[in-house]
């Protein structure tokens, strides 16, 4: 039991900010980001080449990551998304724009990271065994504690900073934002690239446990979605509420229900469907959107 | 006029250099070879690392004058698809090659791919050659498909005897990802594993093939304690977290697969916890490679800037489909004629040190010469290279 707990609570953290920039960005544009897998891998590889490549302290190679999915995140959605969300009313515009950026995004990392999977020294080293009842790397309670920190720090820079009360004041109402002063064109691509460097974040971190490689993106951006749809689109407490339950239940399933193979998934995917006909808004979300 | 002057020059130019162009391509007509596979997603290494043998191959045969098949010199054309691991698209891809006029093709990579394209093949005149393990493929009255290496239900035996027989196993578990690939393997190494008189503690832990942890995955199976943990038809992708998280959570047994694997991923994904990790590759560990093979490395390292383990069994297939062809080059056009000569055929071995055969094999496994006589070399990983552990041959 212990060990089912320890690993729900690892899973959690880490789903939870993989879902906290999906779900920021769909809270300030209305954008389902289907690239928001692809950011987390190029922010792994980035940390990949500069902590595991060319041995840059692994903080210095983890900012360089943030910072670079930031700017691209700034990029996309000025020359991108922007323009797009200012011709087309249509929503499955931007939709069709971000799997094009994913697309995009899966041959760059191709051409540049090629296809292997890539993995970098380990952090820390040592496992911590309490009598062999919970098992667990230091280097991912370490990283349990780095995403845990990230997700508090977050959610204080919304709460507490200028620009978190603009951007919480852009993604409750668009048009009251504007009349209150706020700029919406440029908090919008300040949330997106706040979003990407989430992703950015995340992948650098994970790339520490998991290593990176190029076919993580899709299937990243399939379990963020699911995490946002349990909580509630653009409800960021839905998002980290999503993200925790999601990896109890991953832990659950793969401790219980291993015997009888791989169900949990299956399972998961069931209960997602009957839980989304009773409430389509999710745990957190508003029924009016 | 003077502008209509220069105009006409200037199309005269470009008239003459394009014939110019096309007398120095026309100096060698070109043999198309094609490759139906999977180039991205979580699988990409699988295909990319068949697709850039078979490049490099090519560019060094075109670099040197081309090939002599009868009385004419080809140049060799690559033509690739990226089948995405769909059987839908491996099928669309082997139409397209039938729509090239090619008649031969490496690849699909996996099982559902290759038992989908056969109708396409058999019905098109073209010779494939799958990395896939079902026996039907090869098995008459199906005739066109050639395993393009060693299958896990030829390499498992042979690795879990000399395991039992050498270090002492007594009890093995499995762990596939939930794929019909993996899967099927499993079961094959169950077979195996149960006629070797090992005990099989734990067989139905099985994975998303997307999953990024395997700590939560692989707890139920270090419970069992097994003397050695078979991480079934692995990709390489996976490997390396698997053995990091069954080392992390304790586990001091062996670990093998029946896959290939590359050195430096599992350096840079599992470190010094690989070590003693058993896998098999092709012929370039030291004491194996020919200088054709390190030269082969050499080019694919210059071509693609890193090598790829994986392309030490997957430099074969092209070579196959040359050397036969060269045998009877009536095979060109008429794969009636390639598999009439499959029978006898036989070739030195450029890739392997000695006097290694090219020639097919299968009869034991498929009743018919069905399979390409790929060195079975099992490996094992140690401080970042492998190390041959044995190498047998298949009948």
């Amino acid at each position: 039991m212990e060990q089912i707990l320890a690993n729900g609570v690892y899973l959690g953290s880490q789903y939870a900010m993989i879902a906290l920039g999906l779900t920021l960005i769909f809270a300030l544009m209305n954008v389902l980001n289907f690239a928001h897998g692809q950011m987390y891998v190029l922010g792994g590889f980035v940390t990949y080449t500069f902590y595991g490549q060319l041995g840059l302290p692994f903080v210095v190679a983890l900012l360089i990551s943030c910072v670079t999915l930031a700017i691209l995140g700034a990029l996309i959605e000025k020359f991108l998304f922007a323009p797009v969300i200012k011709r087309s009313a249509r929503d499955e515009s931007t939709m069709l724009l971000a799997a094009g950026i994913a697309f995009l995004l899966d041959a760059i990392i191709l051409l540049v990271f090629g296809e292997k999977q890539r993995g970098v020294p380990k952090i820390v080293n040592g496992v911590f065994n309490w009598d062999f009842r919970l098992i667990m790397p230091y280097d991912r309670i370490l990283i349990c504690v780095l995403a845990i920190l990230s997700i508090v720090g977050f959610i204080a820079f919304m709460q507490y900073s200028k620009t978190g009360r603009a951007l919480r004041a852009l993604a409750q109402d668009r048009v009251a934002a504007q009349l209150m002063g706020v700029n919406v064109d440029r908090y919008s691509m300040i949330g997106f690239a706040l979003g990407a460097m989430l992703a950015g974040l995340v992948g650098g971190l994970l790339v520490t446990i998991t290593g990176i490689n190029l076919g993580m993106g899709g299937p990243t951006s399939i379990k963020a979605f699911m995490m946002v749809m349990i909580g509630g689109a653009g409800v960021i407490s839905g998002a980290i509420a999503g993200g925790i339950i999601l990896g109890f239940l991953e832990a659950i399933g793969l401790a219980v229900l291993s015997q009888y193979g791989d169900i949990t998934y299956l399972l998961i995917f069931i209960s997602l469907m009957i839980f989304l006909a009773i409430r389509p808004q999710g745990l957190m979300g508003k029924p009016w959107g | 006029m003077k502008r209509r002057t220069a105009m006409k020059s200037a199309v005269a130019a470009i008239a003459l250099s394009a014939i110019g162009a096309s007398a120095a391509w026309a100096e060698n007509p070109t043999l198309k070879i094609g490759f139906v596979g999977v180039t991205s997603g979580p699988a990409a290494a699988w295909g990319i690392s068949n697709q850039r043998s078979m490049e490099t191959r090519a560019a060094w045969i075109n670099e040197t004058g081309g090939y002599t098949i009868g009385d004419t010199t080809y140049d060799i054309e690559i033509v690739s698809f990226d089948d995405q691991k769909d059987p839908k698209r491996a099928i669309a891809g082997m139409e397209k090659m039938a729509q090239e006029g090619i008649h031969y093709v490496v690849g699909p990579n996996v099982d559902d791919g290759a038992a989908a394209v056969r109708p396409v093949a058999e019905a098109n005149g073209i010779m494939y050659f799958p990395y896939a393990f079902p026996k039907e493929l090869y098995t008459a009255p199906a005739s066109n498909a050639v395993l393009g290496m060693v299958a896990n239900y030829q390499s498992g035996p042979a690795i879990y005897k000399y395991l039992r027989d050498e270090k002492g196993v007594k009890t093995v578990a499995f762990v596939a990802a939930n794929e019909s690939d993996p899967l099927s393997q499993r079961d094959g190494g169950i077979e195996a594993a149960n006629a070797l008189g090992l005990e099989v503690v734990s067989d139905n832990v099985t994975y998303q093939v997307d999953t990024t942890d395997f700590t939560p995955v692989l707890t139920p199976v270090m419970r069992t304690m097994p003397d050695l943990l078979v991480l079934s038809g692995v990709s390489p992708a996976n490997a390396p977290q698997l053995i990091r998280s069954a080392r992390e959570l304790g586990f001091q047994g062996f670990i093998s697969t029946e896959t290939a694997q590359d050195a430096q991923v599992l350096r840079e994904g599992a470190g010094d916890l690989a070590n003693g990790f058993i896998s098999v590759g092709g012929a370039s560990t030291p004491e194996l490679a020919s200088d054709a093979m390190k030269e082969f490395v050499d080019r694919y390292t210059k071509m693609f800037g890193e090598y790829n383990d994986e392309s030490n069994t997957k430099v074969y297939a092209l070579e196959y489909i040359l050397e036969t062809l060269k045998a009877n080059p009536a095979g060109i056009d008429d794969v009636k004629a390639f598999q009439a000569t499959m029978d006898a055929f036989e070739a030195p071995n450029p890739y392997m040190k000695g006097d290694a055969k090219l020639r097919y094999v299968g009869s034991t496994s498929f009743g018919q010469k069905r399979q390409v006589a790929v060195p079975l070399v099992v490996n094992v990983y140690q401080d970042g290279a492998f190390e041959t552990l044995f190498v047998a041959e298949v009948d």
